[in-house]
């Protein structure tokens, strides 16, 4: 059985999945993004859709005959901690236009949702539950770890920048080819989706994005020990328009502001990146 | 928006002891003014509100009410308030509806802090009479809507709307209110229209702010009017005060084949329109938004299919602070010969 995870959106956020589809040996396919899959979803996409959302339909166009069934969840929580608005429109959206066999769950008791795709795919709910377990043990003490390493950043010697963005535009290995571009300096890039959303209040009172405010919270957190703040978007990104306007004219430190459309050409991007390290560097 | 400034002043009037400014009418001054300092890609409603709050501080106002509410309108205020503050002006803001939800307790204390005098009975009081004299003139509006395309003597509906619109401002009691809803309704009925049985129809759907500010859709509707056309347009503020959850309930009841959970803001709800405009055999439908509404374009697509199964013409406007005006009358009158034709 081959069940379909598209890299995008959700994908970074339904990491504990991976781990439980091969607790139940089902083989999880998922392709990283290239050429291709940009247009694939340019085609398939509306135009005026940000480029994660191509992204995405890029991957399940990609991946509807590689695959029996494709995982689509329904993210959503209270009205404190909500998501984006494409995110709940993903499943009506495939649904509606591709003819594949669609796996999906609404985010009510996680338990509840892994008990009934577990079923739905035809296993024991012993067998479930017990692999359930097992992949909660093995994704917490992973993402333990890079929460870890990511904090050991903060007490290098070289440089600090800080990369604020949504998971699935700076995990993303296509849009990479820019973040790419920092490596050839001597600079520690710190990630700001490993943060807990403890600190988003000191920055902004009423956010009600649930990732908005883990991005905001990295920013409170270390904007203190970092020497610059890099904002890495889509072009056009709902949140991102707002939440990082506000953090832009609430932060002191020097920023980069990197909105991505197409990713033809790298050379604008490079000239950006290299005159914002030498102004890093001077400091 | 629109003309619920009316209401909007007639109740604040009421249980504030204070001067209360009307936000100026909005003009191309106030786009220019509120995409200067807008970011880039937000949507077009918070250059126009921004806009319009630079103007009323300009004028002298030192306090600002702003609503929240779904999707991004909710986030507004504090970017609002943080651009305003850093252009150097000094005033209040005050934000209604935070996290999606009316918070009463917070409510009370503005007003409070406002007017120290405030009494909650008469702002109950005057609260009711508010939300009663806004249902009314939804009432009206979709009456106006249905026939202003065909009155004999030009501008004879709008006129008796401001007429009306005067008289509700100085009202006192809910009966009295009721008195002169009815009597402006006959009035309104006896207004003379040539309107045969089978003339065309066109249903207007798309998101909250575009369709009810006029001036942000370029007199969208007073256009179509011309072309002697019943209008039907379900977003008003009744509905979103009143019956937002319970017809998106229904939504997701009556169009199950197209949708299985619920989409943010409108988006459910323009789904299970478009499907019911298509039932009711309307020739047109005519989906409006303001350019990156992040749900209603999610939601475009299947609002396609539906009007491509049902074969029902369906154009889509998105509207930008620099949208050229001309535009959209060639795209308007293309889309009117259409259905003119398909008729025949």
């Amino acid at each position: 059985m081959k069940v379909g995870l598209p890299k995008g959106l959700y994908y970074y956020y339904c990491q504990k999945w991976v781990y439980f589809f091969n607790e139940l040996n089902v083989e999880v396919i998922s392709y990283d993004t290239n050429k291709e899959i940009i247009e694939l979803g340019n085609n398939s996409a509306n135009s005026e859709m940000c480029l994660s959302m191509k992204i995405f339909l890029g991957h399940i166009n990609y991946l509807q005959d590689k695959c029996d069934y494709i995982l689509i969840p329904n993210l959503h929580y209270d009205k404190k901690n909500q998501m984006c608005a494409n995110f709940n429109c993903l499943y009506d959206l495939v649904s509606n236009f591709f003819k594949v066999k669609l796996l999906t769950f609404d985010n009510k008791k996680e338990i509840k949702n892994y008990l009934k795709v577990g079923k739905e795919l035809g296993f024991k709910s012993k067998q479930i539950k017990k692999a359930y377990k097992i992949a909660t043990i093995k994704y917490n003490k992973t993402f333990k770890k890079l929460k870890l390493e990511n904090m050991n950043k903060l007490n290098s010697i070289n440089k600090k920048i800080l990369l604020v963005g949504h998971s699935y535009n700076i995990r993303d290995k296509y849009l990479n080819e820019v973040i790419d571009l920092f490596k050839k300096f001597n600079i520690e890039i710190i990630y700001s989706d490993l943060f807990d959303d403890d600190y988003y209040f000191y920055l902004s009172k009423e956010l009600y994005w649930k990732y908005s405010k883990i991005n905001v919270s990295s920013v409170a957190y270390c904007k203190e020990q970092v020497d610059g703040i890099v904002f890495f978007t889509t072009f056009p990104c709902g949140l991102d328009s707002l939440v990082n306007e506000l953090l832009m004219r609430k932060i002191d430190k020097p920023y980069l502001n990197l909105v991505i459309d197409d990713l033809d050409s790298l050379a604008g991007m490079e000239t950006r990146i290299e005159s914002f390290v030498d102004i890093i560097e001077q400091d | 928006m629109g003309d619920y400034y009316v209401p909007a002043k007639y109740l604040l009037n009421k249980i504030v002891d204070a001067e209360i400014l009307v936000a100026p009418f909005i003009t191309a001054k106030t786009i220019e003014l509120g995409s200067k300092y807008s970011p880039e890609f937000v949507c077009t409603p918070f250059k126009y509100t921004l806009g319009t709050m630079i103007e009323s501080l300009d004028n002298g106002a030192n306090i600002l009410i702003q609503f929240g509410g779904g999707c991004r309108y909710g986030y507004y205020s504090e970017l609002q308030e943080q651009i305003l503050k850093d252009l150097g002006y000094k005033f209040e803001l005050l934000n209604l509806i935070t996290n999606g939800k009316a918070n009463i307790k917070r409510i009370y204390k503005m007003i409070k802090r406002i007017d120290k005098n405030f009494n909650v009975f008469k702002g109950l009081y005057y609260f009711f009479i508010t939300i009663k004299m806004v249902k009314y003139m939804d009432k009206i509006d979709d009456y106006i809507r249905k026939n202003i395309g065909f009155e004999i003597n030009k501008s004879s509906f709008s006129n008796l709307k401001k007429e009306m619109l005067e008289k509700f401002a100085s009202v006192n009691n809910p009966f009295s209110l009721y008195i002169l809803y009815k009597k402006y309704f006959k009035r309104f009925k006896k207004i003379k229209i040539n309107k045969s049985k089978n003339c065309l129809k066109v249903g207007i759907i798309g998101e909250l702010y575009t369709l009810m500010e006029p001036f942000s859709n370029y007199y969208l509707e007073r256009e179509l009017a011309k072309f002697n056309i019943e209008l039907k347009r379900f977003t008003n503020v009744t509905y979103l005060l009143l019956k937002y959850k319970k017809v998106n309930k229904k939504a997701l009841k009556k169009s199950k084949e197209y949708m299985k959970y619920q989409f943010s803001a409108d988006a459910s709800s323009n789904v299970y329109w478009t499907k019911y405009l298509c039932d009711k055999k309307y020739d047109g439908i005519i989906h409006i938004k303001s350019s990156f509404c992040t749900p209603e374009i999610g939601v475009m697509p299947i609002l396609d299919k539906i009007a491509n199964e049902k074969n029902v013409p369906m154009i889509h406007f998105s509207f930008d602070s620099n949208t050229s005006e001309v535009g959209i009358k060639t795209r308007l009158e293309a889309f009117y010969d259409m259905i003119e034709m398909r008729r025949k």
